[in-house]
């Protein structure tokens, strides 16, 4: 018998959770200015969480998935990125949103029910978030295609959770993107959960990453809840697939704090043990370790930056509550380019809807 | 001016579409060196290169799912599936992103991809490979459903296709791929996407119908000619949107309606335009609706589809009925 393939998944990590360098941090991440910025987007993607939850709770959000606990799984993503690439999220990823420049105010006008949050005024050429589970990877390797076919150095950046690498989605879209050698980084925000199946019942592979190698290209984990690692790893991911040497997919290994969404009840299915374990391995903390320890943050420069965050949060929850509704026949202004006159008598219609006099209208 | 098979018709269509507009992109399985497995895009490849036409992994959810990819980047992606038994890993695709895109963007994406696929019985072929599963399309909001019926109209309805800014499914009878030929001027003029055709005009009944069964429907009203019966033809053509203009003023011209289709019966496309006709023309008519259609069963293997298809004698078997109602 002769061995034809072998593999192996490298696995990445700079501060452990208590904000001690595992190893020596990269140097263009480890300065100050950087790691505080880093810090800083973590802060606001938690600000932002908390205020979405909050407005949910008083009725004024709809159904919201929070991304508690993976705000370095997102922010290292977003900032790995360059202005140019284009994101293709799933529905948990509003931390990278928020570092690509969607605004707060959209990302709550989407939550809200209002598709005006998915017409970006920053990065105008990302995908609106996935709420099909793996729906978007193969829409990812079409964008992957464009660029390659053009001869753009510009990369499509496609971040699931662990249970989308159950679908068949995934590998069909990991398949053309080995096979074809597309500028195309699958980043598996792996939170342990898909609503209430954990991890190791989701599949027998010993790692989410490996998946890839299936598909011809290197798979590798990292410390998701370490945002210089992910920052790290997913750059790299993200140079080597713009300098044309093909796909890559990260999977970053954290855990989903909170509930599936505001309507799931977790604790019918894991135990407040161990969530309470998993707030040990907050990545803000361990960011905010290191930075207290090796440069000097204090619980001031905390403050403030948690204050700034806040207000700024505050004041896009004031902007999408102070947005006026979207006209009715908006309904039929965007199902095409031109309303087909087959339509026309359904959006009179929905213009002229009779008002009910017993109840609303 | 040459005569071409509506065959021909879909590959002159797609060289002059690539020839025209360098965005256009063909791309499905064998549809490259091989030149699809019905030829249809027989020597596009070597025409316009591997870049432009390019053979895909066997995967429809990803075929289709990169053509959005492709569309949402400016290209115009022209997607063949194989067989339309086939379209349904992608239907998920055309359902929750192709036909959507535009509208959850407000507009900041589009997704102007061209979805084709043979359809329909007729040709002994295997299992899945011959089923009329249109209306499950024409269901879809946001989508187009475009069925052409002739080598014309095949050239001029594809054409339009691509053009079109919106992602389109279209759906071609391959069992009158090679059936006749008919002079086609490969002059690049696009076909309207919402106008159903008079094939042939008529004052005593309208038969409607799309792709392929309009051979039965036009062999149908040579016959009742003969009785001296004057049967109106529609090419439905676009089943989304549908021109239900055109539908009505023939039924309120004629009074009595056939409608045929090789497709299952309930909850066919039939049963659209019938309701359509029903709510807006009903005093109008002197008979009630017909339908003709394929059986609620599943579609059989070749030995009995023969059976299952609707013909020239069902047609006018119903169309007597319709003539003469009890």
């Amino acid at each position: 018998m002769t061995q034809v393939a072998t593999f192996a998944v490298e696995h990445s990590a700079y501060l452990d959770a208590d904000g001690k360098a595992l190893q020596p941090l990269p140097e263009a991440l480890a300065q100050p200015d950087t790691l505080r910025a880093l810090y800083r987007w973590m802060t606001l993607a938690r600000a932002f969480d908390a205020k979405a939850i909050e407005l949910q709770r008083t009725g004024r959000l709809g159904t919201y998935a929070s991304c508690l606990g993976q705000e370095a799984a997102g922010v290292g993503v977003g900032y790995a990125m360059q202005p140019e690439d284009v994101l293709l999220p799933s529905f948990r990823e509003q931390a990278v949103q928020l570092v690509r420049g969607v605004t707060a105010t959209e990302l709550l006008l989407y939550w809200g029910g209002d598709e005006r949050g998915s017409d970006f005024h920053g990065p105008r050429q990302d995908f609106p978030i996935s709420i099909t589970v793996g729906g978007h990877a193969p829409h990812a390797a079409g964008v992957a295609l464009a660029f390659k076919l053009r001869a753009e150095a510009r990369v499509a950046v496609c971040a699931i959770g662990d249970g989308a690498t159950s679908k068949g989605d995934l590998y069909e879209a990991m398949n053309v993107a080995g096979a074809w050698q597309l500028p195309l980084v699958f980043v598996v925000n792996n939170n342990q959960w898909a609503i209430s199946m954990p991890r190791a019942e989701q599949s027998a592979a010993r790692t989410l990453a490996q998946k890839a190698i299936a598909a011809g290209f290197t798979g590798e984990q990292v410390d998701g809840n370490d945002v210089v690692a992910v920052t790290d790893v997913v750059g790299k991911a993200i140079a080597h697939a713009r300098a044309g040497g093909g796909p890559r997919l990260v999977e970053c290994l954290t855990y989903r704090l909170s509930d599936h969404t505001t309507v799931d009840d977790a604790s019918r299915y894991r135990s407040d043990e161990e969530v309470s374990r998993h707030w040990h391995e907050d990545p803000l903390k361990r960011l905010r370790l290191w930075l207290e320890r090796e440069h000097g943050w204090s619980a001031e420069d905390d403050d403030a930056c948690r204050a700034e965050c806040e207000a700024s949060i505050t004041a896009a929850a004031d902007a999408y509550l102070a947005t006026p509704p979207q006209a009715p026949e908006s309904l039929f202004d965007y199902l095409y380019e031109t309303l087909p006159d087959d339509l026309r008598a359904q959006r009179d219609a929905l213009l002229a809807e009779p008002r009910d006099e017993h109840g609303h209208g | 001016m040459a005569e071409h098979t509506l065959l021909e018709a879909v590959n002159l269509a797609l060289r002059r579409a690539m020839a025209d507009d360098e965005r256009v992109l063909v791309l499905g399985e064998d549809v490259g060196v091989d030149g699809g497995v019905f030829r249809a895009t027989d020597g596009l490849q070597q025409a316009y290169g591997a870049n432009r036409v390019l053979d895909t992994p066997l995967a429809e959810t990803a075929i289709a799912g990169i053509a959005i990819g492709l569309a949402a980047q400016g290209f115009r992606p022209v997607a063949e599936i194989q067989f339309m038994g086939f379209i349904y890993p992608a239907i998920d695709q055309l359902i929750s992103h192709a036909s959507r895109l535009r509208t959850r963007t407000r507009g900041r994406l589009s997704c102007p991809m061209v979805l084709r696929a043979p359809y329909g019985g007729g040709v002994h072929a295997p299992e899945h490979h011959s089923e009329s599963t249109e209306a499950m399309l024409a269901h879809i909001p946001g989508l187009r459903v475009v069925i052409p019926s002739s080598p014309r109209r095949a050239y001029g309805l594809l054409l339009a296709a691509i053009q079109d800014p919106d992602p389109v499914v279209f759906l071609e009878p391959k069992r009158i791929y090679r059936a006749f030929r008919e002079a086609l001027d490969d002059d690049g003029v696009a076909l309207p996407l919402d106008r159903a055709e008079i094939l042939r005009a008529g004052t005593d009944l309208t038969i409607i119908g799309w792709g392929a069964m309009l051979r039965e429907c036009l062999s149908a009203a040579e016959a009742l000619a003969a009785d001296g019966v004057s049967a109106e033809v529609i090419d439905v053509a676009t089943l989304k949107p549908l021109d239900s203009a055109t539908l009505l003023a023939s039924a309120r011209r004629t009074g009595r309606v056939l409608i045929v289709h090789e497709a299952a019966r309930t909850a066919g496309y039939g049963a659209e335009i019938a309701a359509r006709i029903a709510e807006e023309a009903m005093f109008e008519l002197e008979a009630p609706i017909v339908r003709v259609t394929g059986y609620d069963t599943v579609m059989p293997l070749p030995g009995l589809e023969q059976k299952y298809m609707p013909n020239r004698a069902r047609i006018l078997a119903a169309a007597h009925r319709v003539l003469n109602p009890s």
